[in-house]
């Protein structure tokens, strides 16, 4: 099984390959390592949501309530900020612990009252988002600390092109590569990380074995909430705005980026790398369909297009796997 | 002397059943379906409580809370039916898990992982793959994956849980093997398991369970077969032969049927009237070739001829028009949908029939289908209505019985019939079989119990590595000639 | 699952607890008759499209994509009609085209649900992939289709489908009406009907009793398109207008009434007539939140409080049924 996800991997990674080439070719622009800081840049928010959605996918769960809390997180976030004043640190405190509590009560809800994890958060979806908008108002907050927008201008080494303007690796990009690096020390090295994989692979083995499943799921919510906190922060300073509804309804670009690198809806399976080229292919896309000047309003068909493919193509080959299983040796 | 004793009250499941385990031996559990038997498990490796007034002892002490975690400090493991294994962690992962949590550690060390499954495999000869997915490995070798994590702890005590129903004759031998070598170690088994021939193989002991009662506990040489089987059912069972008159109406014949993977130059006759008994062992073929004939794995090359004529049975809905019905192996969730009504269970296979003139279904044929066949094969139920999860086995298995009797089958294929069903039940259910035969059908069972196809068959086929190798008249043989063969080619 | 009192009464029970407690909120004006009328416009839409969702959940699965399909068939009906119909078109003309417009959208429906269907019952690919990816594909269809733009002004004879009334009934009701009845015919005296249940519960044991699931499951998510495009053509005569993204948090809504309605997330179990209880009890409770100006998306989290509340209920009942039984 390694081997056909390693393999599947692969044919993400050829197909990502592929479509560089095919956009380089209409538009050189694209290859360019300015543009790649950039995409790194932006696609951040997308991708830092992409490993809590890992995590809950491989425990065997779904969150679709992950844009409501980094919503929440932002804009409470925002608000105290703009009338208390702080710095990026507590900017990022708030945010997390925000969205670790929320995360936290769907784990709650879903392990005591044993309610399918798709079924309770559509509902805190809906309850964190219609809550938010009922006390904000709908209003968008403007006018973010100076600080808050310098802070977006960082860079880690900044290098100019031939017009004079200089770009770099962003270090919103940096964090996000510090959380990937996290996750995977997690994943691969703790007994957490393996817990969530043993969970998905077979919750009443799991508690047989010993593990404390109530614990694991705290877990995973948790830091599904605590990566939405941080990418909540981290839109709010790509795009120096934060409104209440930017975020409600892109949670299916994130998933089908998630399943795109591999992540299996029944659980067990998935891993970091496959979800960084599912992101990668996702923005790529994206960025691709602009740089070819095709018109936004494609997007979706593409996108929509790629999961169905890809999600066909997975379910043939599964069942093609099953119809060549072997029953009896004959001699 | 390593002591488990018991002795409790349990209200259904138990009744003041004592039982001990001596250290190192191999004692066998065996009782029927319901008798309590994994009852009794769950409360020794405590995750179920027993009732006031049980007692239980290690080694003369005395406990009065007894938990999972302390079962599994003294010692005692318990490896489940289905291995409660994870499919999609490695080998290493899956045999040092256990452990790693047990000590308490956070961070996972995977040189050291490695060292604990290669220390836990070296106890009992094992080699297996490290790095491996569990679900990309055989199944033999998933069962030895997890011996070797219940053998990471400082067991004393390995309860096995039916280990070798899916297992060939080679693997259940090296499994037995394994169990010698931990009995030399000092670490006692106990098997339960409800295959008997296996049961004096491998025991020295043997308990008994009926109704929730201990019927007794002996060492394994005073029993045998009859005795043991008596003891287990309460029932002296008399069994007679079948035997059929002339060999008229060819129903269906096979030539040459074959498939790779699965089985190789399959021919046979079978004619109205017979039951045609296929026995080998597990892994021959036999529930392949069932499939093929009810259309779900058909054959590459070969012919199926029905009543003279050739057919394709490319699809289940093929092998139903033709008057084939299968009732398959695995009755809860091949045969059955156990949370749906009895009534509905029923009609499923005929809801053509049901129709009215406007092509909806007429509520009161259903109604009068399911009340006829709910007394034609008399099961017991309170109502049409009921889940047919709250049934006995013996019921559920005329409910699957009555399904296909209602499409009015020419034909009627029985894949392990009475497996898991008590033995009162089981000769009801031959009962059923034989009328069926007696109107004309033709039938074919397929059984690993080498009694009920000698009893109840009057042609028995040996089927081995998916080749046809031996056929039997059951007037002239003896079951021990049967079980000869079958041993001679494993 | 023997419950002493049937799911449904239990419901009806509360769609009368519920009446109460929004009169009393809201005075004598709630129980106006012109209350009633309204709800018995808005009601239909929701019903139309849980019906849809119904269906597939019964089969244990779900569809993703009916606000899509919903919306895409009201765009292929408007532009239809908006390229057709101009203000000198005769009443017989534009009525021919109406009826034109209004079954390339059904056609268009169908064709989504028979999409879904052939990827899970053929390609077995998971309904919540399967619908997940036709979704966001329908959706991107749409936007190119309108360019992000909202398309109205239609005529006359359409809007009478979703304003008009027949002895004093709303159109859509009687629609709706008829599309329940026939789903309860469908679920109960078909064989489709029963192998749906059946099918949800274990579609192993189908395969092994001669059902063809995957025919089952076709035909299954193409009623399940074809609900959705009855809904469409009622929410597009409803508003006049036509757009790409009009009802999405429709979808939570929908899984609310079949899930409050009895039907079970995990298949084989659910009536018609539980779904359309729960919709009166949610539309009672809507209109009642309306009148006393609660905001729309207050509105939403109470639908989500509502949702965990309803299974919370399920699952405390399960385990006093699970005691008793011990």
């Amino acid at each position: 099984m390694k081997r056909l996800l390693a393999s599947y991997e692969t044919f993400v990674f050829l197909v990502i390959v592929l479509l560089c080439i095919i956009i380089t070719w209409v538009n050189p622009n694209f290859l360019t390592l300015e543009n790649l800081f950039d995409l790194l840049k932006s696609y951040s928010f997308v991708g830092i949501l992409a490993i809590g959605v890992l995590f809950v996918l491989i425990s065997g769960g779904i969150d679709i309530s992950f844009t409501a809390v980094a919503t929440v997180a932002m804009y409470v976030m925002a608000v105290i900020i703009v009338r208390y004043g702080g710095n990026m640190l507590t900017a990022f405190l708030i945010a997390s612990v925000i969205g670790i509590i929320l995360g936290m009560v769907n784990a709650v809800i879903i392990y005591f009252f044993n309610i399918h994890s798709i079924i309770t958060t559509i509902a805190t979806l809906n309850i964190y988002y219609g809550l938010l908008t009922v006390f904000s108002g709908g209003k968008w907050i403007y006018a973010l600390p100076t600080w808050f927008r310098e802070f977006t201008e960082i860079r880690v080494f900044t290098l100019t092109n031939a017009n004079g303007i200089e770009y770099g690796l962003s270090i919103i990009t940096v964090i996000w590569f510090a959380l990937l690096a996290l996750a995977w020390l997690i994943l691969r090295y703790t007994m957490i990380g393996r817990g969530i994989y043993a969970m998905g692979g077979n919750p009443t083995s799991a508690r047989r074995v010993g593990f404390d499943v109530l614990r694991l799921q705290l877990f995973v919510y948790s830091f599904m909430g605590w990566m939405a906190g941080i990418a909540g922060v981290i839109l709010a300073l790509l795009v120096q705005t934060v409104a209440p509804n930017s975020i409600v309804g892109k949670e299916l670009d994130v998933l089908a980026a998630v399943i795109l690198g591999g992540a299996s809806l029944t659980g067990g399976v998935g891993s970091l790398w496959g979800t960084m080229l599912g992101v990668a292919l996702i923005a790529i896309m994206g960025n691709g369909l602009t740089m070819m000047r095709v018109p936004a309003f494609w997007y979706n068909v593409f996108i929509g297009l790629t999961i169905v493919i890809s999600v066909s193509a997975n379910a043939y080959r599964h069942k093609r796997k099953k119809k060549r299983a072997i029953a009896v040796e004959i001699e | 002397m390593k002591n488990i004793s018991k002795r409790y009250v349990g209200v259904q499941a138990l009744d003041a059943v004592d039982f001990e385990v001596h250290k190192g031996e191999i004692h066998c559990l065996v009782g029927e379906n319901g008798s309590g038997k994994s009852t009794l498990i769950k409360i020794i490796s405590g995750v179920v409580r027993p009732d006031d007034g049980s007692r239980i002892e290690i080694d003369g002490e005395r406990f009065h809370d007894w938990h999972a975690i302390d079962a599994i400090h003294k010692g005692i493991e318990v490896i489940y039916q289905d291995l409660s294994l994870f499919p999609n962690l490695t080998v290493a992962e899956n045999i040092a898990l256990s452990q790693t949590i047990a000590q308490g550690h956070k961070f996972i060390n995977w040189g050291e992982m490695r060292r604990i499954a290669r220390k836990a495999m070296g106890r009992i000869g094992a080699d297996l793959p490290l790095d491996e997915l569990v679900e990309d490995i055989p199944l033999a070798d998933q069962q030895l994956v997890a011996i070797c994590r219940a053998l990471t702890h400082n067991v004393r005590l390995v309860i096995m849980d039916e280990p070798t129903t899916a297992l060939t004759r080679k693997e259940v031998e090296a499994l037995f093997a394994v169990v010698k070598d931990l009995q030399s170690k000092g670490i006692a088994t106990m098997f339960v398991s409800h295959k008997l021939d296996e049961v004096f193989q491998i025991a020295e002991r043997v308990t008994i369970l009926r109704d929730g009662e201990k019927v007794g506990t002996f060492a394994s040489q005073e029993l045998d077969d009859e005795k043991l089987t008596m003891l287990m059912t309460g029932k002296k069972l008399a069994y007679t032969r079948y035997t059929v008159e002339e060999q008229e109406n060819i129903l269906l014949e096979a030539r040459d049927l074959s498939k790779s993977g699965n089985f190789k130059e399959i021919s046979f006759r079978l004619h109205a009237g017979e039951i045609l008994g296929i026995t080998g062992l597990l892994g021959s073929g036999r529930t392949e070739l069932a499939l093929s004939l009810f259309g779900l794995n058909p054959a590459e090359s070969g012919e199926v001829l029905i009543q003279g004529q050739p057919v394709k049975i490319g699809s289940v809905q093929d092998a139903v028009k033709l008057g084939i019905g299968y009732v398959p192996e695995n009755r809860l969730v091949q045969g059955l949908i156990m949370q749906q009504s009895v009534g509905k269970n029923i009609v499923v296979t005929i809801l053509q029939k049901l129709l009215n003139g406007l092509g909806m279904i007429d509520a009161d044929k259903m109604e009068d289908s399911v009340a006829r066949w709910i007394e034609e094969l008399s099961i017991k139920v309170p109502s049409a209505d009921s889940p047919v999860q709250t049934l006995s086995g013996g019921n559920q298995q005329r409910v699957v019985l009555a399904k296909w009797i209602a499409t009015e089958p020419k034909i009627l294929i029985l894949d392990g019939p009475t497996v898991g069903i008590d033995v009162a039940a089981k000769s009801a259910i031959h009962d059923i079989i034989r009328g069926l035969a007696g109107q004309g059908m033709g039938i074919i069972v397929i059984s690993d119990e080498i009694p009920e196809v000698f009893h109840n068959c009057n042609r028995i086929i040996v089927m081995h590595k998916g080749k046809f190798i031996a056929e039997f008249d059951t007037a002239q043989t003896t079951e021990d000639a049967i079980q000869d063969c079958i041993n001679r080619a494993g | 699952m023997n419950r002493k009192f049937s799911h449904t009464t239990i419901l009806a029970l509360v769609m009368i607890g519920i009446l109460l407690l929004m009169w009393a909120l809201n005075g004598s004006q709630f129980l106006r008759l012109g209350n009633f009328q309204s709800m018995a416009f808005q009601l239909p839409e929701l019903g139309i499209l849980s019906l849809a969702m119904m269906v597939t959940m019964l089969t244990a699965g779900i569809n993703l994509s009916i606000i899509a399909s919903a919306n895409l068939t009201g765009i292929v009906t408007a532009l239809i009609l908006t390229r057709f119909v101009t203000p000198e078109t005769t009443g017989a003309a534009s009525f021919a085209i109406v009826i034109l417009a209004v079954g390339a959208g059904l056609l268009t429906s169908a064709a989504i649900g028979l999409l879904n269907g052939f990827l899970i019952a053929n390609v077995e690919v998971s309904p919540i992939l399967a619908t997940l990816g036709t979704m966001t594909l329908l959706n991107g269809v749409a936007i190119v289709m309108t360019k992000g733009y909202v398309i109205s002004g239609f005529p006359e004879a359409i809007r009478f489908i979703g304003n008009g009334q027949i002895l004093g009934i709303p159109v859509p009701m009687i629609v709706f009406i008829a599309c329940a009845a026939l789903m309860a015919l469908l679920l109960t005296r078909t064989r489709m009907g029963v192998s749906v249940y059946m099918l949800g519960s274990n579609p192993t044991a189908c395969h092994f009793s001669g059902i063809n699931n995957a025919s089952v499951l076709l035909k299954t998510y193409l009623v399940s398109g074809l609900y959705s495009g009855i809904a469409a053509i009622i929410m597009m005569s409803r508003f006049n207008s036509a757009k790409a993204d009009y009802g999405e948090s429709y979808l939570l809504m929908t899984v609310l009434a079949s899930v409050l309605g009895g039907t079970s997330a995990a298949g084989g179990f659910g009536k018609v007539s539980g779904l359309v209880i729960a919709l009166v009890i949610l539309q009672i409770i809507s209109s009642g939140l309306n009148l006393l100006r609660v905001s729309n998306f207050l509105t939403i989290a109470i639908w989500g409080g509502i949702l965990i509340l309803v299974m919370v209920i399920n699952y405390v009942s399960e385990q006093y049924q699970k005691r008793r039984t011990a």
